[in-house]
């Protein structure tokens, strides 16, 4: 055993122990809030099996979730794929809450380790705790407790109505969960203190104004009410209303208050989740930039040792390939190197732009501070505004990227625009426009209820692209929504522009299911 | 920083999400597991192993657009030679350039996965019930034993409850007030010290009036009462039978071929199995016989040859020594196979027919006869409707009501769906009559 004195290396060979944890986060620190300057939620790290880790893939990575058995489903699938060798687990999971709880796996050696935390616990954390779609939406110091209540709430519902009651309502929850969340932030109601205070300010407005007069005034006599216009009643109803889930907790006429709260639980959990869906892009991106900056800086100060460096390099660039489309391997845009070659690109133009990024970006090019920019990017852009603004001529170059149109009605496929002068704007709009969830996920709307009559539900699915709805599960899931509901449902397929209806489903309650 | 070392937290989180899935698409896992067993080696079991079922079943349907119609956009990296305005001839099977139906969801393709052992296990075994089991439990299953149950004020003395006796004495002793013996003991002490002290005196007097009082008190409560004795009480209780012996009868004469006792192995597996997962603790007594009987291991009973005639009677003589000597029917649920070619010295009828209805039937839960044939043997009972002259007999104490179940056996893959008829749960028991 030879060790040099003036060794400064975090670690020797692959294996760790807790203090070469506690050493290495400490050093990832430095480097990421000393000098790239990331915020961070305070780090809580915790070492699983890979067991544990197939546990929590089953339970969409939450430490703890009530139970149902499509998570047992999920688990029986990753199970058997794994135990075949199919499936290789993630290195860590990394949880949006405070403490952030990032979940790495025992198998990692050093070095994966190091990267896993400057990956997870900084990266992940930085973006978790800045961007606005987050903050808007997530609670990270009650997610915790909120998913505690969530699972002991369907326990104690399971043991008072049944397992199959609970299982029939979150079956249906669950098939709603994509059209169960707020796409925008909604009025906040006011409390019942203010609303007190209005009254009481109001009636006090009344006494001082109060003249005996007025009574003696003759009236024409009580006149019929007027019936409620229609926009007035769907007003009252919150209609239209796009978030389905809401819109049946709220209002469907034979849901019991357990039922009720169930849907709510669901709708909370996906709402949730809603960020992370439109972020995935700049969150993977702001991850893998994290991890490069501060490996890189950890290698450049002697900390890691040049294996260690090339062991990190390899795992780096199988993240960050992206296979062309002709590759058999291609499945897709991988975000991870989107992501990254995106923050990449944002450093480029700060630091060395040339003549077009001037023309391009004139606000950030050449601004010298490619770290500021970028922490300005991570806290107020989501995937679709991201690519929108910041995909570069140069990059859409580098990838050589090319939109193809599939028109079921012309006899070929079209392409509509390349890496070109011509090009590079229409790609960049298209691009971004698969990020948006609002446009990749079907449109569907509560935009009626005939409350006088049969108190049909009426739901609208606007079209877009003559894309319909994949008719059997359309079918199951109006099922759903008609057992929740209680009454009969109509779900139309409208063509937005023309009203035109090309589909329409019908489903009826199953009057025994609640 | 905090780190927390979670391996150590017992595992099988998921174990409750996965049981309700196993509920939820029980059904269709259980035509699989069936359909799984009837395509491997009955020795294999015991192994558990994947499965597929449709995944229609345990689908989790959502709004979402279809793959098929409407116009479709694609960004892709990796262009070689196209230009802006170039068609491309749209690819066989729909779709375009290389990601086609990427947002077509989940596919409809089977869903596999792994069962553990016992899961599969359980599921193969689900629905086999023993005949009559229900019927019988009250009387044979159960074995009677005793169980504490509360105190009782009568009984002999050595379920004398001690301590209850003697909290009952103590209350009894507050509550009348008796005496304490320190209270008697002082105030002898100074009656004693008075007396020596002086000549007699009022305060003398006094003295020994309250001490004469209070040893009166004394004798009218006494320190233990007959009333305070509580004894503990026991009652009689029903306890389930949790070990079961099998008797595995089989004809070893020449005219069993190999391949009727590989049935007949099968066969007797299967049973084996079956038992080791309704009891505790499971025995196998294995008698072959040809014209005279013998127990003997498992090793000699399947490969030792043996010649000689067939006397099935000698085998259920055997098993009645064995089970008078071992295992009585009182604490043993007994259940006997019997596998034969169906070949009987003609003489023996009778007396194995007495046999079996006068001690074997009623001793056994459940008793089977398994006719193994060769394969070529089918062709033949098709259309000649050819009984053997122990299906002769063993049908004539059937038609008398007699609680016996058998069937004739050809080939390996009929083992299992003739295993389960003979389980199978039913309501009447017309089921086992016909061949």
């Amino acid at each position: 055993m030879s060790v040099t004195l003036d060794d400064n290396l975090l670690f020797h060979g692959a294996d760790w122990d807790f203090g070469t944890i506690q050493r290495i986060h400490d050093a990832v620190e430095t480097i990421g809030v000393g000098e790239l300057g990331l915020d961070v939620y305070p780090n809580q790290i915790e070492v699983i099996t890979a067991e544990q880790m197939l546990d929590a893939y089953a339970s969409i990575g939450m430490p703890l979730f009530y139970k149902h058995w499509s998570f047992g489903k999920r688990f029986a699938l990753h199970e058997s794929s794994y135990r075949q060798g199919l499936m290789g687990l993630a290195y860590e999971i990394v949880i949006n809450s405070n403490p952030c709880i990032s979940y790495i796996m025992e198998e990692n050696s050093a070095t994966m380790q190091t990267l896993v935390i400057a990956h997870a616990a900084f990266g992940h954390n930085h973006f978790f705790k800045n961007n606005y779609l987050f903050k808007e939406w997530t609670d990270a110091d009650g997610i915790l407790d909120y998913l505690e209540f969530a699972k002991g709430y369907i326990t104690r519902c399971e043991e008072r109505y049944g397992h199959a009651a609970v299982e029939r309502v979150l079956d249906a929850a669950h098939a709603l969960m994509s059209h169960g969340v707020h796409r925008y932030p909604r009025k906040k109601r006011p409390d019942l203190r203010s609303e007190e205070r209005r009254e009481r300010e109001r009636h006090l407005h009344q006494e001082q104004t109060f003249n005996d007069l007025w009574r003696t005034v003759p009236t024409k006599g009580a006149a019929a009410k007027p019936p409620l216009s229609e926009e007035r009643r769907r007003a009252l109803l919150e209609l239209p209303q796009e978030n389905i889930l809401y819109f049946l907790e709220k209002s469907a006429p034979r849901l019991q208050p357990w039922q009720r709260e169930i849907l709510r639980i669901v709708r909370q959990i996906a709402q949730y989740f809603y960020p992370q869906r439109q972020t995935k892009v700049m969150n993977e991106g702001c991850a893998t930039y994290c991890h490069y900056r501060i490996m890189t800086r950890l290698h450049e100060t002697g900390q890691l040792s040049d294996g260690s460096f090339l062991e990190f390099l390899q795992s780096h660039t199988n993240v960050t390939r992206q296979p062309e489309f002709d590759d058999p391997h291609y499945g897709g845009i991988n975000p991870y190197a989107l992501g990254f070659g995106m923050m990449q690109d944002i450093e480029r133009i700060c630091a060395q732009p040339t003549a077009e990024d001037r023309d391009w970006f004139p606000d950030i090019a050449g601004s010298g501070d490619a770290m500021a920019v970028l922490r300005d990017v991570w806290a107020n852009y989501r995937d679709e505004s991201f690519i929108s603004q910041f995909l570069s001529p140069h990059l859409i170059r580098q990838w050589r990227m090319f939109h193809l149109v599939d028109d079921p009605d012309q006899p070929e496929l079209m392409i509509e625009a390349i890496h070109d002068e011509r090009g590079y704007r229409r790609l960049r709009r298209s691009l971004s426009r698969h990020y948006d969830v609002g446009w990749s996920d079907p449109d569907i709307q509560v935009v009626d209820v005939d409350l006088a009559g049969d108190r049909r539900l009426i739901l609208h699915h606007h079209v877009l692209n003559r894309t319909l709805l994949h008719k059997d599960d359309a079918q199951r899931v109006l099922q759903m929504v008609a057992n929740l509901w209680g009454y009969a449902v109509v779900l139309k397929e409208v063509e937005p522009a023309t009203g035109a209806i090309f589909q329409e489903h019908v489903a009826h309650p199953h009057e025994t299911l609640f | 920083m905090y780190i927390i070392d979670r391996r150590l937290n017992p595992g099988g989180k998921s174990l409750a999400n996965r049981q309700r899935f196993l509920r939820r698409a029980k059904a269709q896992i259980q035509r699989a597991v069936r359909q799984t067993a009837g395509d491997r080696d009955i020795t294999d079991l015991e192994r558990g192993g994947e499965v597929s079922i449709p995944a229609d079943g345990v689908r989790e349907p959502s709004f979402r657009r279809s793959g098929e119609g409407g116009v479709h956009d694609h960004i892709l990296p990796g262009n070689k030679r196209f230009v802006e305005g170039d068609t491309i001839e749209r690819p066989p099977g729909g779709g375009g350039g290389g990601s086609a139906g990427g947002d077509s969801g989940e596919g409809e393709d089977d869903f596999r996965f792994v069962l553990t052992r016992d899961e599969f296990l359980d599921l193969f075994l689900d629905d086999l019930e023993l005949p009559d089991l229900a019927k019988r439990r009250v009387a044979t299953v159960e074995t009677q034993g005793m169980r504490r149950a509360g105190y009782t004020v009568t009984g002999s003395p050595v379920n004398l409850a001690l301590l209850r006796s003697m909290r009952n004495a103590l209350s009894r002793r507050i509550a009348m007030r008796r005496p304490k013996s320190e209270d008697l003991l002082r105030l002898q002490e100074e009656i004693d010290r008075l007396e020596a002290l002086e000549g007699p005196s009022d305060r003398l007097a006094v003295l020994r009036a309250e001490l004469e009082q209070l040893q009166l008190r004394t004798r009218r409560f006494p320190y233990i009462d007959p009333i305070d004795l509580r004894y503990r009480r026991f009652e009689p209780v029903s306890k389930p039978v949790a070990q079961a012996v099998m008797f595995c009868l089989m004809d070893v004469s020449g005219s069993m071929t190999e391949h009727m006792k590989d049935l007949a192995k099968r066969f007797y597996m299967l049973l084996y199995i079956f038992l080791t997962r309704r009891y505790k603790h499971v025995e196998i007594v294995f008698i072959r016989h040809t014209h005279e009987a013998k127990e003997v291991d498992e090793e000699t009973f399947f490969n030792s040859p043996e010649t000689g005639g067939t006397v099935v009677s000698s085998a259920l003589r055997e098993m009645q020594r064995i089970v008078e000597e071992r295992y009585s029917p009182d604490a043993w649920n007994i259940y006997a196979a019997q596998a034969s070619d169906g070949d009987n010295s003609p003489n023996d009828g009778a007396t194995s027919a007495a046999l079996l209805r006068d001690v074997i039937l009623p001793v056994c839960q459940y008793y089977a006869y398994l006719e193994v044939g060769s394969d070529s043997d089918r062709m033949q009972t098709g259309f000649i409707n050819h009984k053997t002259s122990l299906w002769q007999t063993y049908e004539s104490l059937l038609e008398e009501g007699a609680n016996l179940a058998m069937r004739k056996v050809n080939h390996r893959r009929e083992i299992y769906p003739v295993f389960r008829e003979l389980f199978r749960r039913r309501d009447a028991e017309a089921g086992a009559r016909v061949p």
